[in-house]
């Protein structure tokens, strides 16, 4: 449990990162080497690298060898982990409470007529 | 209609769990929204599940149940109840949960809805019997609402959470 706890937290300090999220963003949609996320950003080659290994020690994301190539990809199970976890219940949150907003939003209508 | 955020608090290693959410609406409408069962009905639990309201009687001493079924819960079917300790029209309520999958295992949910700038800040402060507990309702309890959780997840990252 506290080893997971850690997993998570290192997990949500690498999604605090702008860059860190659209990488990933990007990499839901397929895999990709850093030359290839490194043409999306408006930052060098080594500052993506970086980014890349923050998200690896996060667990978030893992590189394979194809010939010459290096891809990373996302790791499906670390995102369910996360997806299940808090996210999960904000997604929960949110969805009720978006109901509850046109809940609201009908009242207001009410009083107003 | 503008979507409010939703801060959701989870300290490591206590039984907390903190919500917060403003609503474009006034402390009076939260508060009938929270405590009404025919406006519960319409916005209470996951979003592709029905919610049979056996009893809602938010006065101090009242008592609640209600059943979710249908959905991803496919034969289940989910019940939930509690009591309410304080209700406060337009400003307090605290009451107890008990999902009846999980026996025994009661919450203390203490809710308070504040005026901010015309809109009603709601606040809410859950009280679990455990960090196991609480750990094992938001894991079980709160991942069945993903059925692609890449794809929200993209989603949640798009929008900068």
């Amino acid at each position: 449990m506290v080893d997971n706890e850690q997993a998570l937290d290192r997990a949500f300090t690498a999604l605090g990162d702008p860059v860190r999220r659209a990488i990933v963003a990007r990499l839901s949609r397929g895999e990709a080497t850093v030359n290839e996320l490194a043409d999306l950003f408006p930052i060098t080659k080594q500052a993506v690298s970086r980014h890349i290994g923050v998200l690896e020690d996060a667990g978030l994301i893992t590189r394979s060898r194809d010939g010459q190539r290096r891809p990373c990809h996302l790791d499906p199970a670390a995102l369910e982990r996360l997806t299940s976890w808090i996210d999960g219940y904000r997604l929960a949150a949110e969805s009720r409470f978006r109901k509850l907003d046109a809940v609201l939003e009908t009242l207001k209508e009410e009083e107003e007529r | 209609m503008s979507t409010n955020p939703t801060t959701i608090e989870a300290p490591e290693g206590t039984p907390f769990l903190d919500v917060t959410r403003v609503f474009d609406a006034t402390p009076a409408q939260v508060f009938r929204a929270y405590t009404d069962p025919e406006l519960i009905a319409q916005w209470l639990g996951p979003r592709d599940l029905e919610i049979d309201i056996e009893e809602y009687d938010a006065r101090p001493g009242g008592r609640y149940r209600y059943v979710h079924h249908g959905g991803h819960l496919g034969e289940q079917r989910a019940g939930f109840h509690g009591v309410f300790h304080t209700v406060e029209k337009d400003r307090l309520i605290i009451q107890t949960f008990e999902y009846e999958g999980v026996p025994d295992e009661v919450k203390l949910d203490i809710l308070r809805i504040e005026e901010v700038d015309g809109k009603a800040r709601v606040v809410g402060h859950s009280v679990f019997p455990s960090v196991r507990a609480r750990e094992g309702a938001l894991a079980s309890g709160m991942s069945h609402g993903i059925n692609d959780s890449m794809e929200r997840l993209t989603e949640l990252l798009a929008k900068g959470v």
